[in-house]
């Protein structure tokens, strides 16, 4: 017990001493909350459309104004044909092109119908997907206009009925898209703190060759491993704390459950994480290896976890290799407590699968260590 | 000139006797691709949705097995009570909770106008007004196949026609994020480990009184990474090509010519960082925070700069990425010529000579 003491001294000192621990544990949170935070927003407001307006009519006008009033569309382009609003989609300037074409709305009395074209920019198919149902909105919007101004409101009313659509937003109901990411970016900061840091600190004393003084000495492997992993197991959860802090003031996240719960499953979630940091630290010869195979590993964890796109949407194969990814259940969880309030019995199936995941995890993961090199 | 080549060659002998992080260097571009291809979607697909169906009538029952026949939605619960929405978004099973009013289809019928709550976890706000928009519409579109026995006058059609990508594929967009990704990540990040590593274990003292010129050992260091780095930009593109049916569009001497550029510029932002730092846990920080975040994020690659607030926007215009994908995605995906990209590689060149000449002069020749 008084050697564990002792190495836990010394690696905090060590800790404390090393310049550039002060400014990654301050520092690293803020800028991620501000940074990411802010640029994770897949809300589409001002997509810049390019309009053809060919016909100039009182129905064109119409269109076109309800276009340039609505807060998703800004209108950067107004132009007579097709040719140049196309430059402005390859060039950038626009992300679609609005294209009423002359004599539309003499077809639409005479014919009853009458058509026009939008051009999305597609590259991004979600972007050009959102685009496309905004658009559709405001056309349908527009079209019931048209049609009361020719026909007086009663016309409308022909139809076989209508079906009133009433969306409410539980737990969000400003539809903030910021909330969504702060406890996505504790759960980064947590990994990369807690098992980034651990294993490289590792690998360190191998490459510099310290670790054969270490191995010569009496103390025992557990106490090695618990010396090196247990301070960064700490300073991630400080960091939980300081970065769930920030969140609070900078964004004001709903902090609704227990904290008590956060802390205890992001305490069982670093064991698992700083398990497989000293399994790949075993195996790396030099800090670069260890660098790069966690950061394999941490990005298709990360990337897979549910990040920035749900992962009901992933293809199935995909949520099974989920189930072995100890990022997936926290990333689920951080964001079940801290937004909707989920209690434990809400978690508890999660709780109990990632608990033996990681026992097992830092089990083996302690067993396959060597003193010897 | 010998002893560079000669340097250049045990620069390749360390790379390559380093098989793990080779395996690494090569493998990432392509379970990158596979991931970014096949896993990260941002569209709806098998949501989860519950049903309360307080009517239980012959209409609701058709709007429910259109949800549930329509490839976005899975319906996985029924509900009876509305005690039972809290609870089942608390415990995470669905993201979308359908409520029909009592009497649904008879009032849709008679007084020509039913209600229809869609309750929503919007913890996930983006997926939320997602789900929320798909179910509108589905529910709309079923209205409208009712109806269309009643001519309504004056129909306007909309004709949408997606450019460049007319089955909305998510690939398109990453394969022009992820090239840029790994070149960062290959020649900013390896170039500047390897050389602070020099410095760490000591050796850096070695070459410095060696007849090498400084710039000689600069140089030494970066060739090898340059070769490795067109490795994998050839890899993306046959992988993008084979595996993904996305051909390049424009002019392959072009692009890879701009790649070039890009090269360059990262390994002057490697140059940069490993003169500036003094350990390779440093200089790995430094680039994953300096460089891998803002490629990642705050260059367009995943999300759109367009929505973004306007002091981030302008960080996003000093990050080279940015010009770099907008390049590749012109070249690649919409065809153009260098005409269209000339603005965003004069952006990147005058970028990459800042970043060479501060980091040339910024190479310490001397030891403290």
């Amino acid at each position: 017990m008084r050697t564990l003491l002792f190495i836990l001294q010394k690696e905090f000192t060590q800790i404390r001493r090393n310049r550039m621990m002060l400014p990654i544990i301050f520092v690293v949170p803020l800028v991620q909350l501000l940074i990411l935070v802010n640029a994770a927003n897949m809300e589409m407001k001002h997509i810049k459309i390019c309009i053809v307006d060919n016909d100039l009519s009182s129905s064109s006008r119409l269109l076109t104004g309800k276009f340039s009033n609505s807060k998703f569309f800004t209108v950067t382009g107004n132009t007579f044909n097709m040719e140049d609003a196309t430059r402005q989609v390859e060039n950038g300037r626009a992300e679609m092109i609005l294209n009423i074409p002359s004599g539309f709305e003499r077809t639409l009395v005479r014919e009853n119908k009458s058509n026009i074209q939008m051009l999305f920019n597609a590259i991004n198919g979600t972007v050009a997907g959102i685009s496309n149902a905004y658009a559709s909105q405001i056309l349908a919007a527009g079209n019931r206009e048209i049609i009361s101004r020719w026909y007086g409101v009663t016309k409308m009313q022909d139809g076989a009925g209508a079906i009133n659509v009433i969306p409410s937003f539980w737990y969000n109901p400003d539809m903030n898209y910021k909330i969504f990411m702060v406890p996505a970016i504790l759960v980064l900061l947590v990994t990369i703190i807690g098992m980034m840091l651990a294993a490289l600190n590792i690998v360190r004393e191998k490459e510099m060759g310290n670790i054969e003084q270490i191995n010569v000495t009496p103390i025992r492997k557990i106490h090695f491993i618990i010396g090196k992993l247990l301070p960064f197991w700490i300073i991630a959860l400080v960091m939980l704390a300081f970065g769930l802090l920030l969140g609070k003031i900078i964004y004001d996240i709903p902090i609704v459950g227990n904290l008590g719960l956060l802390f205890a499953v992001a305490g069982i979630y670093l064991l698992a994480m700083q398990g497989f940091g000293l399994m790949v630290s075993n195996s790396a010869a030099t800090q670069q290896q260890a660098m790069f195979a966690i950061f394999f590993f941490i990005l298709i964890f990360i990337m897979m976890s549910g990040i920035f796109t749900p992962t009901d949407s992933m293809p199935q194969w995909a949520q099974i290799i989920n189930y072995a990814n100890p990022v997936a259940y926290f990333m689920r969880i951080i964001r079940m407590i801290l937004l909707k309030g989920s209690g434990f019995s809400d978690i508890l199936r999660d709780f109990i699968i990632l608990s033996c995941y990681s026992i097992a995890v830092i089990t083996v993961a302690v067993f396959r260590y060597r003193k010897v090199s | 000139m010998k002893h560079f080549i000669g340097f250049v060659k045990k620069e390749f002998h360390h790379i390559f006797r380093d098989r793990r992080t080779l395996v690494i260097l090569f493998g990432m571009p392509v379970v990158q691709m596979l991931l970014f291809g096949y896993i990260i979607t941002t569209e709806v697909k098998d949501a989860r949705i519950a049903i309360l169906d307080h009517s239980n009538d012959e209409t609701t029952l058709k709007i429910i097995d259109k949800l549930g026949s329509s490839g976005y939605f899975f319906i996985t619960k029924y509900l009876n009570n509305e005690q039972e929405i809290e609870d089942c978004f608390r415990k995470g099973e669905v993201k979308e909770v359908v409520v029909f009013e009592p009497d649904f289809g008879k009032k849709l019928h008679k007084e020509k106008s039913a209600s229809v709550h869609l309750i929503a976890d919007a913890s996930d706000a983006n997926s939320a007004n997602l789900v929320v928009n798909y179910t509108g519409a589905i529910i709309n579109d079923f209205l409208a196949k009712e109806n269309s026995s009643a001519v309504l006058p004056m129909q306007i059609i909309s004709e949408p026609r997606m450019l460049y990508n007319p089955e909305l594929k998510g690939v398109y967009m990453f394969v022009p994020g992820t090239m840029a990704m790994i070149l960062v990540l290959i020649c900013a990040l390896l170039t500047s480990v390897s050389i602070v590593r020099e410095k760490e274990l000591g050796t850096m003292e070695v070459l410095l009184v060696s007849p090498l010129k400084p710039t000689q050992i600069v140089f030494g260091k970066v060739t090898p990474y340059i070769f490795l780095s067109f490795v994998n930009v050839i890899t993306i593109l046959l992988l993008s090509q084979f595996v993904f049916g996305l051909p390049v569009q424009g002019s392959i001497a072009l692009l890879l010519a701009e790649s070039l550029l890009f090269i360059t510029l990262a390994l002057s932002l490697g140059i940069l960082i490993s003169s500036s730092t003094s350990s390779q846990q440093m200089a790995m920080f430094g680039s994953m925070l300096g460089l891998m975040l803002p490629t990642i994020l705050l260059s367009g690659f995943i999300f759109p700069i367009d929505n973004m607030p306007g002091w981030i926007q302008w960080i996003c215009y000093i990050n080279p990425t940015t010009y770099f994908i907008i390049i590749l995605k012109n070249i690649m995906l919409k065809g153009l010529g260098f005409m269209s990209v000339w603005k965003e590689t004069a952006c990147m060149a005058g970028i990459t000579i800042f970043l060479l000449v501060v980091s040339i002069k910024k190479f310490k020749v001397r030891l403290k």
